[in-house]
């Protein structure tokens, strides 16, 4: 998904110099303007799609990267960012935003041992974070027999593969690996990209995968469509409420449903509570100015995205993403009405009530 | 017939007249011809070249305001510190600087004597019906874009070179001290030494082409003059075309050399991008300066990390012209040891 990253500076570039003008034009011309995550862009670019048939409005998605995104709806040049990792609330209050989840993914362990199929392995996040660590080294090691017995491992070395990138996948793993180990939190710690204990990089899930099937004994992460598509060999993760669960949408939907959003969506999906949940998840967001500059352009994105919400599942579920459950999209309903224009005055309500006509 | 060896040396922007022809012609001129366009052509040669410089320097100087964040909390101990941490916002680049220089050494290594090797083989060797031919095949191949290169390494060269050829290598060159030390490790197909024989390809077709049409100026009448007196053909290529097409030469070896420095997709997909510093062998995975940049820019987080990103580029920045005029001292102590002789 992130093959030349000159096209997405390209990209970026191009947003720069467009978006100036299209500022102008926008009093007219419904046109909207988002950039940033990578991982919900083919999403969006079908929401878009079919937001344009039906309401004639055209959002222009460019997918230039989770940090980029942020970067840019600080210095206005776009109507949204989109990033997959959520801003603490003290940053949101600081730099004057919103931010609401849009779709939910997962990351999946995958393996590459001879002789497992998909979902023959269990997994702890305990152990996981010390097979990363470096500590645990082969795979017929006690730790991973314990948990798997009846299973046949191998006398055979563990080779980690981690994304090259820096992404929100590994964001969401590392964050998961932290919450699970104190160890891995005070060793390496969580973020887009991070200091691996040794093994190797692969560029994109399209990389860590390839690294995969090459190397007999290798274990990596990819996103949930990515290993679903490709059909790579999943791991159960034991969740937070001791059950051993499959990657499945609706373990990821139990993970966001079982999640306490009251603080300003700085939530973070993973180890979450729920026999279902699968404990490596976490959604992708957008973010808005709570003031607008532009309360055209403003209500036109909460107009998008409230119509994608709620319009919008069936096209998720087509690409493999998991839609929001309907209780946190009423709680998205709420924060569209906190943006406002500079009199204070909402934006939402500046296009017709929104919210009601499309329930 | 060209008489001088000049393909290097630009001609002077000052003297339009030169540009008439030979001298002789100056003086025929009409008297009532305008100056006006000539000027102006020097002026807008003029500032084209100074347009030139004023990038550069806008290129330096916004390098050195973005990365002053990590210029003055980590200093010059940046350069030889091996610890890459985004969350702890720790950073050194050894790792990086390690990869792009070992890689592009590599790839140099290799490339220079099999471009030689070409570059004579088609001025003096080939059948002259297989010149055209070969020599478009070679020009060709600069033509692939780097990202093919890059996949093809990782898909097709990576697994064959880790299953036959890095064994292989670990137990014949990796047993000899010293230089064993460089071939030590686990074959696993990619790392730094794939990504500088990856790299080698790439500026293959550079250096030679550069090589042949340098070759190509030598007056046939030296050769002709060395081949009398009894030379074979290497003596030839050795002590008359090579000296006197030096500086051309020079001047093709630089030009895959920056190309390699600056190459990120190919190596991107084969140089293993890991951070971790483990020891000098290259068949371990590394990065480079410009894949790491490629890698984590788009998604780093606010903070040192953009700004340690942009002065790796600062650095390879340093690196280049460093290198570039290396070549340029090289060449004058060449010319000067002419004289002397």
């Amino acid at each position: 998904m992130r093959l030349t990253k000159l096209a997405s500076f390209a990209s970026m570039f191009a947003a720069a110099v467009t978006v100036p003008a299209l500022f102008c034009a926008s009093a007219g011309a419904a046109e909207i303007v988002g950039a940033g995550a990578t991982f919900p862009a083919p999403l969006y670019a079908k929401w878009a799609e079919a937001y344009n048939k039906t309401t004639g409005t055209k959002v222009n998605y460019q997918s230039v990267g989770s940090g980029a995104g942020i970067k840019q709806i600080q210095a206005k040049t776009v109507d949204f960012g989109a990033t997959d990792m959520p801003l603490k609330p003290e940053d949101l209050a600081k730099e004057g935003l919103i931010q609401f989840p849009t779709v939910i993914g997962g990351v999946v362990p995958v393996v590459n041992v001879p002789g497992i199929k998909p979902g023959d392995l269990r997994m702890t996040g305990q152990l996981l974070a010390d097979i990363y660590l470096g500590k645990i080294k082969k795979w017929n090691d006690p730790a991973i027999a314990n948990l798997n017995p009846g299973v046949k491992l191998p006398d055979q070395a563990i080779a980690t593969v981690n994304r090259a990138d820096g992404s929100g996948t590994t964001f969401i793993f590392t964050n998961y690996l932290s919450k699970v180990s104190p160890e891995w939190k005070s060793q390496v710690g969580e973020g887009t990209a991070v200091k691996w204990v040794g093994g190797l990089g692969g560029k994109g899930n399209e990389g860590v995968s390839a690294f995969l099937q090459r190397i007999p004994g290798a274990i990596g992460y990819v996103e949930y469509a990515y290993a679903k598509q490709n059909k790579l060999s999943h791991v159960l993760m034991k969740n937070a409420d001791g059950q051993f669960v499959a990657p499945s949408a609706e373990a990821f939907k139990a993970a966001a449903a079982g999640a306490d959003w009251g603080n300003g969506f700085y939530e973070i999906l993973t180890n979450g509570a729920g026999k279902e949940t699968w404990p490596i998840s976490g959604a992708t967001f957008i973010l808005l100015h709570k003031v607008q500059d532009k309360p055209e352009n403003g209500a036109q994105v909460i107009k998008f995205f409230d119509w994608a919400l709620k319009n919008g599942s069936a096209m998720a579920d087509q690409l493999d993403y998991v839609p929001l459950p309907s209780p946190v999209v009423a709680l998205i309903d709420k924060q569209f009405a906190t943006v406002k224009d500079a009199s204070g005055k909402a934006v939402a309500m500046t296009t017709g009530k929104v919210v009601a006509t499309n329930n | 017939m060209a008489s001088e060896p000049s393909s290097l040396t630009a001609p002077a922007v000052g003297t339009p007249r030169a540009v008439q022809g030979t001298p002789g012609l100056s003086a025929h001129r009409r008297i009532e011809h305008s100056a006006t366009p000539d000027l102006v052509f020097a002026w807008l040669t003029r500032s084209v070249a100074a347009f030139t410089f004023v990038l550069l320097a806008a290129i330096i100087v916004s390098l050195m305001v973005s990365s002053w964040p990590t210029i003055s909390k980590f200093g010059l101990s940046f350069l030889w510190s091996t610890n890459w941490d985004p969350p702890a916002q720790q950073f050194g680049a050894l790792v990086s600087i390690w990869g792009t220089i070992a890689t592009s050494i590599i790839a140099l290594l290799i490339a220079v004597p099999l471009s030689f090797g070409i570059a004579m083989f088609l001025t003096e060797l080939s059948p002259k019906w297989l010149k055209r031919p070969l020599g478009t095949m070679i020009e060709l191949l600069a033509a692939v874009p780097s990202i093919v290169y890059g996949m093809w390494g990782l898909l097709v060269f990576a697994p064959v070179f880790g299953q036959y050829v890095q064994p292989l290598l670990g137990n014949t060159l990796g047993k000899i001290p010293l230089i064993g030390e460089l071939f030590s490790g686990p074959p696993l197909g990619i790392g730094l030494l794939a990504a500088g024989i990856i790299l080698a390809f790439m500026i293959i077709p550079f250096i030679a082409a550069v090589m042949r049409d340098v070759f190509d100026t030598t007056p046939a009448m030296l050769k002709e003059s060395a081949y009398g007196v009894g030379a074979t053909t290497w003596e030839v290529v050795w002590n008359v075309v090579l000296p006197y097409t030096k500086g051309g030469v020079v001047g093709g070896v630089m030009l895959g050399l920056g190309r390699a420095l600056g190459e990120t997709m190919a190596v991107t997909f084969v140089i293993g991008n890991t951070n971790a510093f483990q020891n000098i062998s290259l068949m371990n995975p590394g990065n480079s300066i410009t894949s790491l940049i490629a890698n984590e820019f788009a998604e780093a987080g606010p903070g040192l990390h953009t700004s340690a990103l942009l002065e790796l580029g600062l650095i390879l920045f340093v690196i280049t012209f460093i290198v570039l005029a290396g070549a340029k001292l090289l060449l004058a102590r060449m010319s000067r040891a002419e004289g002397r002789k």
